[in-house]
Order: C-alpha cells, then structure tokens, then sequence
C-alpha cells in the first residue's frame, strides 16, 4: 500500500535517514560474521599463537563431533522450551488472576513485574546462594521443616536450576503483556456470554483464550530471541556443570573460546549456532510474523 | 428478569488474598534479598532464617571497600544511559524513513534487522574481542557504549517503527503542505506525536543495558565493568558474604526496578511493537 506522499516525496532523503542505521548494523553483522568464518577455517588457538594454518573443515569436525555438543542443543532447546511454556501458562494464570479490580491491585502488579527488571546476575546469585543452598538456603529450611533432606540443586539439578531462574524473571514479562490484552477484552460480549449462560470455563475457552492468541505469539517471539543467548545465569551460577549437565550452546561456545582459548573451533560452534539461530527465526517468522502483520 | 444476588463479597476477598499471597510469595527473593542486605554476616547465615534483628549498614559499607561500588555504578550510568542515546540517534531517523517513505523493501530490511538479533551474541564475541582490542577500546566505556547500542538497535528500529506507523500520515501531510521543511516536521510533528515512542524505546534500551552481562563481562575488566560484572565477582565468594552479596545486588537493581515500575505501560506497548493493546 503506498500512499500518495509516497511518490511525491524524494527518495534520497529517505535513504539518507536509514543509512546510519543500516550500515552500522550491516558492519556489525557481516564483519564479525566474516572473521568468524575465516577463524573457523583456521588453526587458532590464543595461547599458542605460532602455530597457525589453513585446516579446512576439521574445527567444525571437532565441535560437532565434542561431547558436550548435543547436550549443549539439548539444554537450549529444553531451556527455551520449558521457560516459554512455564511464562505462558503461569502468565496467562496470573494474569485471569489479576485482571479483575481487588484492593491494592496497582501494587500487586508491581510487585509481579519486578523480578523482570532484575539483572541476571544478581538473579542467579541470589536463587544460587539464598534460595537453593543446600545448607541455609529457603528451600533447605523448608524441606527440613518438612523432614525432608535438602536438594543440592546445583550438583543433581543444575538444569532445573538454570530453568528456574530464568522463568523467575520472564514469567512476569508475559504475565504483564497478558494483562495489557485482557484489558481490551470486549467486556459486552463477555457479558453477553454470561447471560446467555456460558459457564466460566466455557467464556475461558471462546472468548479468553482466543483474544489471547496473538499476545501469545509476541511472548513466543520475544522470548526465544532472548532465551537463544541465555548466558549469564550459567556462566555466575553452574558454569555449566557439573560436567556439561547445564551448557547450553551459547556457554559452550564461550567455553571453547575463553577457557579453552581455542578460538578456531569456537568460532566454528559459533557459526553453528547462527545457522541454529536461523533455522529458529525462519521458523519464528513464518508462524508469528505473519499474525503480527494483520 | 431480576438479578440473583451473587456472594461477590466472597469471590472479591479471595481474590484479593490470594492475589496478594502469590504476588508475596512471587517476590520473595527480592524480599529476603533486601532483609539480608540489613544484617551482620553471621546473622545472614542463620538457621533457622532470623527475621527480627538491629538492622545495620555494614554490608554496604564493605561492599564500597572492597571494590569501589561507585566506580561500577558509574560505568553503568555512563554505558546505559550513553547506548541509550547513541541508538536512538542511529534509530529514530531509520524508522521514520521507513515509516513515513516505506518502499518494496522496508519490511525485507525491517524482517533482516531483526534477524540479527538472532545470533547469539557469543556468536560475535571472538571478533569483536579482536576488533576491541585492536582499536584499544577493550575495558573502556565507549567501547562498552557502542556495543550496547549496536545489540540494542534491531529491536529499537522496530519498536520506534511502530510507533511512528501509528501517527497518522493526513498530519505529516498537512504540515507539509503548510510548508514544513523536514526539520519543521521533525519539530512540531513527529518529535510531539511520537514522544511517547521515543520514551518507550529509550527506557527499554536503558533497561537492557543497564542489565547486560554477556559483554560487560567479556569486553571489560576493573576499568569499564558494569554492576553486572561487579555482582558477578561475587559467584566464587571466599567465606561469609550473603550480607555483602546481596547489598551490592539491592545497590544494583534498585534504580532499575523502581525505573521499571514507573514506566510498565510504555514497555508494554513499546516490547510488543505495539501489537497488543
């Protein structure tokens, strides 16, 4: 659809005004991504920088072909699995729960955001030390009180560990979006609902849940942009241990890069990882893009 | 037709209660966090949790000695608030082109701005370690800016293109035909009507920056490190230290908590590019 502004007006001013956006960030894609490739096709380890060469395909070989590599996609897969489906769920509940007007409910909501505008690493330090410490942390006392033995999350449970922190902090961003769409919800039809004598489970199903649809996406969306790269809470808390119970791709990356210093196969898994990224966005696109653009 | 009478005085008051029990029990991390900060290391540590004692600041002032808070605090004032403004600069010009002049490829360009952001950020990490190095912007604050800015732009591109599409063109127009030049539709159109864009945009770029770790923690050493960094020293502690973790946290989050409680509703409209009313 071009409006009749569109011809008339000069398209080199346009142009002009996007440039700066579009270059830097074209220069922020491609030189990196350019870099990457050509490490990834060398010998290129940061601690013996004089033995270098062209090596062809054998870094990729030898990041497909570690160990830790498929439970890396593992974890990343289940990480972004099960926080989006524990936000969404827990979202939408809290979100039916809140909607109607109760006192203080303005503070209610506050306090049910904040955990979203928590950095990361405090997050994770906090749930580490305070919450999940086998010893003197909240879920020990509590399991004691109830005669139970403590769980040593990080060593046996690091993965539901890692999972729990991140929901802590995105369920509150879905809950929020899911409170916005409940508002312009059609409080006549709703109404008429009733009085034709919809059960509350029956308004929930046609009338709730469908209006919700596309909020639902954009949590989807958002959410797995931000999930793919979830590194901080591992890199303070497990450090991706024990072993590799809790490394997702993003870490394993950093791990051959930074500990290992092997910059060649790190750049290999990092290439990986965008062809990860992209199968995930064109997925993405193809599902939610199109009901964002009606 | 007459109304039964409902017992909505019951419903009402179990909602409230259970409203505000989960809304507790949802925030009580935050809640201890902040107790904990108030306490001497040894109380912080007791069993059972010991919730009556004399508060004192002493976790705060160690937290200072050890490693100079304000220095951090500053570096996340200066990066946020600079790769706030930086990316606004880059963004607000690119998204009204698109919105006001869109041709065939504004939503191809829209659709690859975003992708970008697809790429795990540690996708980019050896070069951009490399390229910081070289230009000697490892452990600066500017360095740290830019990145921040340049992670941050796909997302407010997107964000100020919404808002811009929103305003209606008839307005543009008609300044236009009264003679408005670019800039005098810049002034007295857009800059009005999309303030609430702009502001949206900007606080969510504060608040990512303000947070991020990833690069903070890779490009930046005792120079340039973040709050985000700072508190991440904290993860392999010698002794006692719940005390002192969590007032360097409360020091941390609590600009941006109460920030973020303040700007809810802009966030909302600006994170889900305006498509959820």
């Amino acid at each position: 659809m071009s409006l009749p502004a569109t011809q008339a007006a000069p398209r080199l001013i346009p142009r002009l005004l996007q440039a700066p956006a579009v270059v830097t960030l074209f220069l922020w894609m491609i030189v990196p991504l350019v870099m990457t490739l050509y490490f990834s096709t060398i010998r290129y380890n940061l601690m013996q920088p004089e033995q270098s060469g062209f090596i062809g395909l054998e870094n990729y070989h030898y990041f497909i072909t570690d160990p830790s590599f498929g439970t890396a996609v593992l974890n990343t897969l289940l990480l972004i699995g099960s926080v989006i489906a524990i936000s969404v769920v827990g979202g939408v509940a809290l979100a039916l729960l809140v909607n109607e007007p109760f006192a203080g409910r303005g503070i209610v909501r506050m306090l049910l955001i904040s955990p979203f505008f928590v950095m990361p690493t405090v997050n994770a330090l906090m749930w580490k030390h305070m919450m999940m410490n086998p010893i003197y942390g909240v879920f020990a006392q509590i399991a004691q009180w109830f005669g139970a033995t403590p769980i040593d999350f990080m060593a046996d449970w690091p993965m539901t560990a890692v999972v729990i922190m991140v929901s802590w902090q995105w369920l509150p961003f879905a809950c929020l979006i899911f409170i916005t769409a409940l508002q312009s919800l059609d409080r006549e039809q709703m109404e008429a609902a009733r009085m034709d004598g919809a059960s509350w489970l029956d308004q929930l199903r046609h009338l709730v849940l469908p209006h919700l649809a596309r909020p639902v996406a954009v949590v989807v969306m958002i959410e797995m942009i931000f999930l793919l790269s979830v590194f901080a809470e591992i890199f303070t808390t497990t450090g991706g241990g024990p072993g590799d119970a809790s490394t997702n791709v993003a870490f394993l990356i950093f791990k051959q890069a930074l500990l290992n210093f092997d910059a060649g196969v790190a750049s290999a898994g990092a290439l990986f990882a965008v062809v990860l990224a992209n199968v995930v966005a064109i997925f993405l696109v193809r599902l939610i893009g199109k009901s964002l653009d009606k | 037709m007459s109304t039964r009478p409902v017992p909505f005085n019951w419903l009402q008051a179990l909602r409230t209660v259970v409203a505000w029990g989960l809304s507790l029990l949802y925030v009580f991390p935050l809640i201890f966090l902040f107790i904990t900060a108030f306490k001497t290391e040894l109380q912080a540590i007791e069993v059972p949790t010991l919730w009556w004692f004399a508060p004192t600041l002493e976790a705060f002032h160690e937290v200072q000695e050890r490693s100079d808070y304000l220095q951090f605090a500053k570096n996340s004032v200066i990066t946020s608030v600079g790769s706030t403004l930086l990316g606004l600069l880059l963004a607000a010009p690119a998204a009204y082109a698109m919105a006001f002049f869109p041709t065939q490829r504004t939503k191809d360009v829209l659709m690859w701005m975003l992708s970008t952001k697809f790429m795990p950020a540690v996708g980019a990490l050896v070069p951009v370690y490399v390229m910081a190095q070289k230009t000697h912007l490892l452990d600066s604050t500017l360095g740290l800016t830019i990145v921040f800015a340049l992670s941050n732009l796909p997302i407010m591109v997107w964000m100020l293109y919404s808002h811009f599409k929103e305003i209606p063109h008839e307005i543009l127009e008609a300044a236009r035909m009264d003679g408005a030049g670019l800039w005098g539709e810049f002034r007295h159109v857009l800059v009005p009507l999309g303030m609430g864009g702009l502001a949206s945009t900007g606080l969510l770029c504060l608040v990512l920056s303000w947070n991020e770790a990833f690069w903070s923690l890779n490009l930046s050493g005792a120079n340039a490190g973040t709050l985000a960094a700072l508190i991440a020293s904290y993860s392999s502690p010698e002794g006692l230290f719940w005390a002192k973790l969590s007032a360097a946290s409360l020091l941390a989050i609590a600009p941006i908590v109460v920030f973020g409680w303040f700007s809810q509703k802009q966030l909302v409209q600006g994170l889900t590019f305006g498509a959820v009313k």
